[in-house]
């Protein structure tokens, strides 16, 4: 039978504020276990919470950038349940009275735009670390208490594809805004996924699995990928489905059940008696909504409109914030209508470069400026071919030095004058007379072959227009 | 001459004037414990020192510190067995200020009613507090310990914890003055948590001036306690005026009923009679949803209590039973670990926020105290003050109601409205059974209109002298 | 409404508290008889009456994002039932 397939995305983004959801305490990652703690986020007895307003800021910011409507009261409640990494046995959560309802993400798709709704953003407490032995288990607190937000969608998600780049949509947004560092390894974003598969057609849902364990975002896609076939081959032999957690080993490539926990979970969430209410007012949202910087999508049409760059060149270019800013600069530099170069060359060999550097494009100590006179040297001037370009561009990482400086010092200037090509042409004609001769039987790649040659003889310098040029004139006449 | 039997501001008097010094109370102090403690059991003789400053403990008076307010270096345990052996590692704020006030507290802490569940100090897991009036009745509790230890002289003065009249209450019944103040005047911090909405910290005296002192040094804003309020704190000694010409003050209708002790009852009418003969204006009132008080209680005091005591789980800190499973270890460590008013109260609030029960219970009971709280509202609209009796009875038999807990959630009959609306009150001295047993009467104010119900207090304190009737013992 | 016996024991295995059969027995009877009198309130109109769960109008209150020391190592372990190096310890968690 052929199914629809439904998923629903939770994802869990620390905040990156300096010091902790409720205390003081440090909220940087990797440090001794343990040492990050304070009584407030132990949960020792007698103390308190008391909120961080940058934690609060953040919150309604990514709120507002995914489009959804600030609540104007709200408050942390408490759901309580009994696990060794959540030191009160419960965790400061929101519940009826969340942050934020009712927003949108917008994901680019091949071909089209696709909307997928954000249900809510609400605020909590991140718990502990558990790291299990054989027959115990150990407790580290120092994440305990850094503040969490819960992004959860609506089940518009149709494909592990589209998950993929709903994450990556919000991944980019949220890193615009500069809240989180969103680092899946780190766990500083951690996804869970809803899914269920129901006949093309059919109204209601059917039985879900609620997915965990997934570290990356190839994760989450192979996961739901995984869970398709294997729902879809319960279904179509007519077994019954469970509602059940499971877990994405990803080693195996596969799903496994979680064991069950005995009886049905009983939160009995009710309101945080430690903390005061929020009310949020319409200047506080005005104001918090300066600080949000042109989001990618805004930035993409803007790209598009202003640069003549296609969408997808755009996109590219566009989801990290830094490497956009930096485009930007090189677009705005590069003095000619078509910006396209300018794209292909940050998309393409810089981008190459700072992969292999294991760093990102503005990591690279290259300036906007000094890449522009690069670019202009090869695609406007054409002072260098494309291929030199591209050792030059190593040679400027390597010695700071600018594009012009390199081409002197290493006279790799392009040889475009009739004389001295004429020369290479006449002996690369002499050399390879089989090849004159394919070329007169009408056959094209020799003529490629020849180029090749002079280009080779030249040590690359010689510009491969006029020597294709020269070549054909040279050819017909012999 | 005794200095343990004098009040603190007698003693700060005496400092002043050079005729005596710290060490001079607390060595009486000791003595007067030593001599009595072993009757009374007023202290929890486990929280011994472990870490002794004798720089910080005997400068000024010493304050006794009930066993719910953390103490660095002191055992912490809200005389339950699960607590055993904490040794908190932070101060709470009321400690802080005591200290930062150039005074002490006592590294003995006093008894109470494990985690402050219950009405009679007999709730503990070290046993019951005996009355000084008289050693087969309880003290009344929760701060049963703090209060016993005031009236026998064992404590110049005392802080204890209130969340339905456990300063109250045994005030009453051990015959000293007992003070709740408004909700978020003192803060919470280091009070290990009964009900959250509900708990404050409050002195107990032997009078209404040394209620005040107290009141001056525990009072005020906390930055780490979201609940604690930023208004500015007074200096309450200037509410210590004897004139109450004018003062509205209302009696309600429905505390005056069916299961009033006639004594106790007696005793209040002739301090109502004596205020008004000092010029204070009565007036009957009504506050309607009275009868709803406690039933509004035991759900949302039980409730927040149960999600409050969730984190004893043998992970951090106190007892632990070693198990195979973690689930097992859980299980196990509460209960051994919870005496049976724990294991009532936990169960009990978990019932009223679970699934399919939370409208019926919680949530009403929410609604119902809006109802209680506009009781209130309406009458301090037209009055400056409340007065009741501070509970229905005078002490009880120890043993007497311990297997009725109905019957002993009954008890704080008169105390739970002022913890659900917020407000403050006083319990003061107002006479004696023919028994000899001490009768308190309670006052209520707005909130943070401390100032009333000091003037109020201090007034008739003044004009009968009741509490200089010391007991012998 | 009342309470028997097989809520209450699920309500303990909520709180996480063991109750022997006798424990079972003699609190089962207390708590419906708590009850019975707490239901009371369910005589009281509460429709359109708001909920307390602050009994004063406090709102707002926040810390600025400032960092605090935090407890040394050995404080935060001082009262553990079981330590390995800087960590707490627990059973093996089978729920």
């Amino acid at each position: 039978m052929n199914y629809e397939t439904v998923i629903g995305l939770e994802v869990h983004l620390q905040l990156k504020t300096k010091s902790k959801a409720f205390c003081g305490c440090s909220t940087e990652f990797g440090q001794e276990p343990n040492t990050q703690v304070c009584p407030v986020c132990l949960g020792f007895p007698g103390s308190l919470p008391v909120f961080n307003q940058t934690a609060l800021d953040y919150a309604i910011k990514v709120a507002l950038a995914l489009n959804c409507k600030i609540q104007e009261y709200t408050k942390f409640d408490r759901k309580n349940y009994f696990y060794p990494d959540l030191p009160k046995n419960y965790q400061i959560s929101q519940y009826d009275l969340p942050l934020s309802l009712a927003g949108y993400l917008d994901i680019e798709l091949e071909e089209r735009q696709k909307r997928i709704g954000i249900t809510r953003v609400h605020m909590e407490e991140d718990a502990g670390k558990l790291i299990h032995q054989e027959n115990f288990s150990l407790v580290d607190f120092n994440r305990t208490g850094i503040p969490l937000l819960e992004i959860v969608s609506e089940p518009d998600i149709s494909s592990p594809e589209e998950a993929h780049e709903y994450l990556t949509t919000l991944k980019s947004v949220i890193q615009y805004l500069d809240v989180s560092d969103c680092d899946m390894e780190k766990g500083s974003l951690r996804c869970d996924a809803n899914i269920s598969l129901r006949p093309v057609g059919a109204k209601t849902l059917g039985v879900k699995t609620e997915l965990k364990n997934m570290n990356s975002f190839k994760g989450v896609k192979d996961a739901l990928a995984y869970e398709i076939q294997r729902q879809a081959g319960l279904l179509d032999s007519k077994k019954t489905l469970i509602q059940e957690t499971r877990l994405w080993d990803a080693k195996a490539a596969q799903t496994l059940p979680m064991r069950t926990k005995e009886g049905a979970k009983d939160y009995r969430y009710f309101p945080e008696p430690d903390l005061a209410p929020f009310i949020i007012k319409e200047d506080k949202i005005a104001e918090i909504k300066k600080t949000i910087p042109e989001l990618p999508k805004e930035k993409i049409k803007r790209f598009v409109k202003d640069f003549g760059l296609s969408e997808y060149d755009a996109k590219v270019l566009v989801a990290l914030k830094e490497t956009a800013q930096f485009s930007e600069e090189c677009l705005k530099e590069y003095r000619d209508s078509n910006k396209k170069p300018v794209a292909n060359w940050i998309i393409g060999p810089l981008a190459a470069l700072a992969s292999n550097n294991a760093c990102e494009i503005t990591d690279l100590k290259i300036s906007a400026a000094s890449l522009v006179e690069l670019i202009e040297l090869v695609e406007k001037k054409q002072v260098i071919s494309n291929l030199t370009g591209k050792i030059v561009l190593e040679e400027m990482l390597k010695t700071g030095k600018g594009a012009q400086k390199i081409i002197e010092e290493k006279n790799l200037a392009q040889i475009s004058d009739s004389g001295s090509l004429n020369v290479i042409i006449a002996e690369i004609i002499k050399e390879n007379p089989k090849s004159v001769a394919d070329y007169k039987t009408g056959k094209a790649n020799a003529l490629m072959f020849l180029v090749g040659q002079v280009m080779r003889k030249s040590s690359g310098k010689a510009n491969p227009k006029a020597v294709q040029d020269l070549l054909k004139e040279k050819l017909e006449s012999v | 001459m005794e200095l343990s039997r004098l009040t603190a501001h007698e003693l700060l008097e005496k400092i002043r004037n050079k005729e005596i010094t710290s060490e001079q109370i607390h060595s009486d102090l000791n003595k007067k414990i030593e001599e009595l403690d072993p009757k009374v059991k007023a202290y929890v003789r486990t929280s011994h020192t472990l870490n002794p400053e004798p720089s910080v403990n005997l400068k000024g008076i010493p304050v006794s510190i009930k066993d719910n307010i953390c103490t660095e270096g002191y055992h912490t345990e809200c005389c339950s067995k699960i607590l055993a052996g904490f040794n908190p590692p932070y101060n709470a704020t009321v400690i802080n200020r005591i200290i930062a006030s150039g005074n002490s507290f006592l590294g003995l802490k006093c008894n109470m009613d494990e985690f402050a569940f219950g009405s009679s100090t007999e709730n503990s897991c070290f046993g019951p507090t005996h009355n000084p009036w008289n050693l087969e009745c309880v003290p009344g509790g929760s701060s049963g310990g703090s209060a016993a230890a005031v009236a026998a002289d064992e404590a110049i003065w005392a802080l204890g914890t209130d969340t339905g009249g456990s300063i109250r209450q045994p005030a009453s019944f051990c015959g000293v003055v007992g003070l709740k103040p408004t909700y978020g005047r003192v803060s919470r911090f280091g009070l290990i948590a009964f009900a959250s909405s509900l708990d404050q910290i409050g002195p107990l005296t032997k009078d209404v001036r040394d209620a005040a002192l107290l009141m001056n040094i525990i009072s005020g804003y906390d930055a780490n306690d979201s609940t604690s309020v930023n208004t500015p704190v007074p200096d309450y000694t200037k509410d210590l005026i004897n004139d109450i010409k004018g003062m509205r003050v209302g009696i309600p209708k429905e505390y005056f009923v069916k299961g009033l002790d006639p004594e106790v009852k007696a005793a209040v009418e002739e301090a109502i009679s004596k205020l008004k003969s000092l010029g204070a204006q009565f007036k009957e009132v009504s506050l309607p949803h009275t009868e709803y008080a406690v039933p509004v209680y035991y759900i949302i005091a039980t409730a927040e209590a149960s999600s409050n005591l969730a984190r004893f789980d043998a992970v951090q800190y106190g007892l632990r039973e070693d198990q195979k499973s973690l689930i097992d270890m859980y299980k196990k460590t509460r209960q051994l670990g919870f005496g049976d008013e724990a294991k009532r109260r936990i169960l009990l609030g978990t019932f009223a926020l679970s699934h399919g029960y939370y409208d019926a219970y919680y949530l009403r009971a929410q609604k119902v105290r809006t109802l209680i709280k506009q009781d209130f509202d309406n009458v301090f609209k037209d009055f400056d003050c409340i007065i009741t009796p501070t509970s229905p009875t005078p002490a009880f038999k120890i043993g007497e109601k311990t297997d009725d807990p109905l019957k002993m959630y009954l008890s704080d009959i008169y105390t739970i409205s002022v913890n659900l609306a917020g407000i403050p009150a006083i319990s003061v001295p107002c006479g004696f059974t023919k028994k000899g047993l001490p009768v308190g009467l309670q006052i209520l104010s707005q909130h943070f209109n401390e100032g009333a119900l000091l003037r109020l207090a201090y007034t008739y304190e003044q004009n009968t002298g009741w509490h200089k009737i010391k007991l012998k013992l | 409404m009342s309470i028997d016996k097989k809520t209450v024991e699920n309500v303990a295995h909520l709180a996480r508290i063991n109750l022997d059969k006798k424990e079972l027995d003699k609190i089962s009877g207390q708590l419906e008889h708590i009850l019975s009198f707490i239901d009371k309130l369910s005589s009281l109109n509460t429709d359109n009456i708001a909920p307390t769960s602050h009994i004063l109008p406090i709102s707002n209150v926040l810390r600025k994002d400032e960092l605090r020391k935090s407890l040394p190592i050995a404080k935060t372990l001082m009262n553990a039932p079981a330590k390995q190096g800087n960590f707490f310890v627990v059973p093996k968690i089978i729920e």
